[in-house]
């Protein structure tokens, strides 16, 4: 498209010098300036080129360069500190589980031993218990050992008293007892 | 006359004669544009190179990725081996984007949409290229026309058209570089013409082409620096690592 416009218009152009003789069709390939352009050419490309590469080019290439290796240091610096703070890191876990498990042992320790003093109390009240339920049962047998005689005895009496006031005679104490003994004796027996 | 599209490219004398013998080295506006833009590279680089600051400003930025840009163009297309020329190859792309670029203000002169200017600088490439080909290589070089692994028959054949191709490049390189400049600025100029022999009525149709051609012509202006840059790259690349 461009070239198709080009020529057309390099035709057009070319019609314009038959037509007018001051245009010159493409003034590129007039060659009265072309010394000129290859002289200023020369001049300042050479210009660009010496005062680029001799001033201007190294310093940016220093610039690039200082920044690269500040920003290494920095990552450098920051992978040390975060070493170090990985390291703090295990030695606050390390501090915090060791007190957990000193608090542990102290706790289990002081357990143990209220444990102990608690069941020698125990011990001490169960025992004391232990006594006098004993006792109140030694006396509770003693109770139920001497019951029985005081029972005949009381029997013995009273059977003696009413057969005197039955029959008005006085009865052999020995006699009833045996009686009553043998009557108390079948009826535990029944 | 201002109308013919090919009158922005007119060289004119800028003032005096000025003669070295019998040849005219006078100061033409192609002169002017020239300086302005090595002047204008010198100035927006020195100023992003002053500072060094570890956050660059914008100017500083600016310069910086243009040499990051076009080192790592180089280095992608050259190796390692062509860091050398990298003043010269940075200078190159510089100095031709700016002409471009300059050419794309109205009014103003494309150093580049000249011939001779770009045929000047395509043959110092073309010739500098060709001497380190040889100091490097000796007359080993030659090699660069004869590819590997083609059949001996067609070898007599491969080896002339490598040999047109390898002389034709400074044709190709500055024609290409020339054609495109001047090919786009007679565009715009040809549409504005019709903006203005169109009037009001029927001028906005080529006013809309004029506005996206600009942009185009933005585009092509860089594009054809770095083509020119990185074909310089290329051609270096065949000097300095002969693998063909």
């Amino acid at each position: 498209m461009k070239k198709i416009i080009i020529h057309l218009y390099a035709l057009f152009s070319f019609n314009q010098i038959a037509i007018s003789a001051e245009t010159e069709g493409m003034p590129q390939l007039n060659p009265e300036f072309w010394f000129s352009q290859i002289f200023w050419l020369t001049i300042s490309f050479g210009i660009l080129f010496i005062v680029l590469s001799k001033f201007i080019l190294p310093k940016i290439r220093n610039n690039l360069e200082s920044r690269k290796s500040q920003i290494m240091d920095n990552i450098e610096i920051a992978d040390d500190q975060k070493i170090k703070g990985e390291k703090n890191l295990k030695e606050y876990d390390k501090i915090i589980f060791d007190a957990k498990d000193s608090a542990k042992k102290t706790f289990n320790l002081a357990k143990e031993k209220i444990q102990l003093e608690l069941s020698k109390e125990r011990e001490k009240i169960e025992n004391e218990l232990n006594s006098k339920i004993k006792d109140a049962e030694n006396e509770i047998n003693d109770l139920i050992k001497s019951a029985p005689e005081k029972i005949n005895l009381i029997a013995v009496d009273t059977a003696g008293e009413i057969i005197q006031k039955l029959i008005g005679v006085e009865v052999n104490k020995s006699n009833v007892s045996a009686i009553v003994n043998d009557q108390i004796k079948t009826t535990r027996d029944k | 006359m201002a109308a013919n599209p090919m009158y922005q490219f007119n060289v004119y004398r800028i003032g005096p004669e000025i003669k070295i013998g019998e040849i005219d080295i006078s100061f033409t506006n192609a002169s002017l544009f020239m300086v302005i833009s090595t002047l204008a590279i010198l100035i927006i680089f020195n100023f992003g190179s002053k500072k060094k600051s570890l956050i660059p400003d914008k100017i500083q930025l600016l310069s910086e990725l243009s040499y990051s840009f076009v080192s790592k163009m180089i280095n992608d297309t050259a190796g390692a081996k062509a860091k050398p020329y990298f003043s010269f190859i940075f200078s190159l792309f510089m100095f031709v984007l700016f002409c471009n670029m300059f050419g794309m203000i109205p009014y103003s002169f494309t150093v580049t949409s000249h011939i001779i200017v770009t045929f000047v600088l395509a043959a110092f490439i073309f010739i500098g290229v060709t001497i380190i080909g040889f100091i490097k290589h000796g007359l080993g070089y030659l090699k660069l026309f004869v590819p590997s692994g083609v059949p001996i028959i067609l070898l007599p054949l491969i080896v002339i058209i490598e040999i047109i191709s390898y002389l034709s490049r400074p044709i190709s390189l500055s024609v290409r570089l020339f054609a495109n400049m001047m090919a786009g600025h007679t565009m715009m100029k040809v549409f504005g013409g019709f903006v203005v022999s169109l009037g009001l009525v029927g001028g906005w149709l080529p006013l809309g082409f004029s506005v996206a051609l600009t942009g185009l012509e933005i585009l092509v202006a860089f594009l054809q620096a770095y083509v020119f840059a990185i074909l310089t790259c290329i051609y270096l690349n065949d000097a300095l690592n002969l693998h063909h």
